[in-house]
């Protein structure tokens, strides 16, 4: 099968990256230790490709009000123009298709960035509903997305951005400013500050080197996922899919239910689940004793079996951390996994373990 | 790629055995094998003593990725373990064949290592799955 590749791959073959095939892409997984990369984002500065992912610019006069259609979370929320949004977009049964960051950049202009795998779906998705909009849809492959995060992430940035964006450097978390070719947003993936830099493909190498120049490490895949699970950011595909909802996969609070007469897509039957109590929920675990959670680790409580939708060795903490989905009625803090063959106990805690380089578990 | 030293002998599951000169064998897991592992956070030894049977999984690696069952090549009895590794995992990736050995065990059989492979079969072998 041929792989699609970013305008960054020569620069991960330079690098010396392990390329793998990732949703019919190949992406670097690492760059010889995933371990020191994860150090690297929580210490200094990584910086990743994630131009496999997939970003679609919304105009016109319905933009607003067919995002308001498209998405849980409400786009009326952003006041003014350079805020940008997480939400799901589900399908009418409430499941999750995706989840994304909307940006606005004007009364008749967003700019939404949705998931790589899923990015074909959700562009056809869009267009079925956009039909009855005034809106055109206008996916834009031809962008390369980097991504710098870590403690030191935006001052290595900053010198390296066009003048035109050096306003970057007053941005607030989940703002973003833009010029004619380029955006850059203060978003990021990790739990650590950053920025998510938008920019045409054919000057992604130069940036990308002048990164690695000013001392920003090259961090793969395996480093974005263990990062992303110690922030407790959940991964689509793993810990939500078009078969649950927000409200099982710790993501309510993305829901906007006023004003009460938005009719978004899966609003019924989010409905009906939030009043007859969703029967599951997706908590954080931690194993104190050695060894690993897993994705499909099965997890025992006393209200009925669980599981582990991600699971993984946390670089930072030094032990394991999982998110798992588990029957709504467990109250107990210790749990059981079952972990190649033998029962261990896990502690129940909230689903963030590390933000900003540091523990969140008391 | 990995390298397979010329002096060891290899299992299809990609452990390698040092012959020592008192008779005992040492035993690691090979370069490639580390590599596809990808960053080792714990090793699992068996305990000084504890009888092995070439072929059973006896020591466990688990990497940012996945466990991965460690096999006895030979029989006998484990002598010696590496207890650097509950520390530093990452021993073995940095050095799989010198400081990231695993056990040692004194053979009850030693005809049992002629069975093994020697490097250029085991190169070959990793070459024709790849």
């Amino acid at each position: 099968m041929n792989l699609k590749t970013t305008p960054l791959h020569a620069a991960h073959e330079r690098a010396g990256a392990r390329l793998v095939d990732f949703a019919g892409w190949e992406m670097p997984l690492h760059y010889g230790s995933q371990l020191e990369e994860h150090k690297a984002v929580r210490a200094g500065a990584g910086m990743f490709d994630v131009s496999h992912m997939r970003v679609v610019d919304v105009r016109g006069s319905d933009a607003g009000s067919f995002l308001r259609r498209l998405l849980a979370n409400d786009v009326a929320k952003l006041q003014a123009p350079g805020r940008a949004l997480y939400s799901c977009m589900l399908n009418t049964e409430g499941g999750v298709l995706d989840d994304l960051i909307v940006y606005f950049r004007g009364e008749a202009d967003y700019r939404v960035v949705v998931n790589a795998a899923t990015a074909d779906d959700d562009v056809a998705h869009m267009r079925t509903l956009a039909a009855t909009h005034a809106v055109t849809l206008a996916p834009r492959p031809e962008l390369a997305l980097i991504a710098v995060q870590g403690p030191e992430a935006v001052a290595r940035t900053l010198p390296l951005l066009p003048e035109s964006l050096r306003a970057a450097a007053g941005l607030k978390p989940f703002h973003a400013v833009w010029d004619d070719t380029w955006m850059v947003a203060r978003t990021g993936y990790t739990g650590e500050d950053g920025f998510e830099i938008m920019l045409p493909a054919e000057r992604a190498d130069g940036l990308w080197e002048g990164l690695r120049a000013a001392g920003v490490r090259p961090v793969g895949l395996g480093a974005r996922d263990t990062l992303r699970l110690e922030a407790g950011m959940n991964l689509y595909g793993t810990d939500m899919d078009a078969t649950t909802t927000p409200l099982v996969s710790n993501l309510g609070w993305t829901i906007a239910w006023e004003p009460s007469d938005r009719d978004f897509v899966g609003r019924a039957a989010l409905e009906r689940q939030r009043a007859a109590g969703a029967p599951e929920k997706l908590v954080g675990l931690v194993l104190d004793e050695r060894g690993v959670l897993r994705g499909g680790t099965r997890i025992q409580t006393a209200a009925g079996a669980g599981v582990v939708t991600s699971g993984s060795f946390s670089p930072t903490l030094g032990f394991s951390v999982a998110l798992a989905r588990i029957p709504s009625a467990s109250t107990e803090e210790m749990l059981t996994a079952e972990l190649r063959g033998k029962a261990v106990p896990v502690r129940v805690v909230k689903p963030v373990f590390v933000r900003h380089g540091r523990s969140k578990i008391s | 790629m990995s390298a397979a030293p010329q002096d060891l002998k290899y299992s299809k599951s990609h452990e390698w055995v040092r012959l020592e000169s008192d008779g005992s064998v040492t035993v690691g897991i090979t370069d490639h094998a580390q590599s596809l592992l990808g960053d080792l956070v714990f090793v699992e030894t068996p305990e000084s003593g504890s009888p092995v049977e070439a072929g059973q999984s006896c020591a466990t690696v688990e990497s940012v990725k996945a466990a991965s069952d460690v096999y006895a090549p030979v029989s006998g009895e484990v002598i010696a373990v590496n207890e650097d590794l509950v520390d530093s995992p990452e021993r073995v990736n940095e050095s799989p064949f010198a400081e990231g050995w695993l056990f040692r065990i004194q053979p009850s059989d030693p005809g049992e290592i002629d069975g093994l492979m020697d490097a250029d079969t085991y190169t070959a072998m990793v070459a024709s799955e790849s």
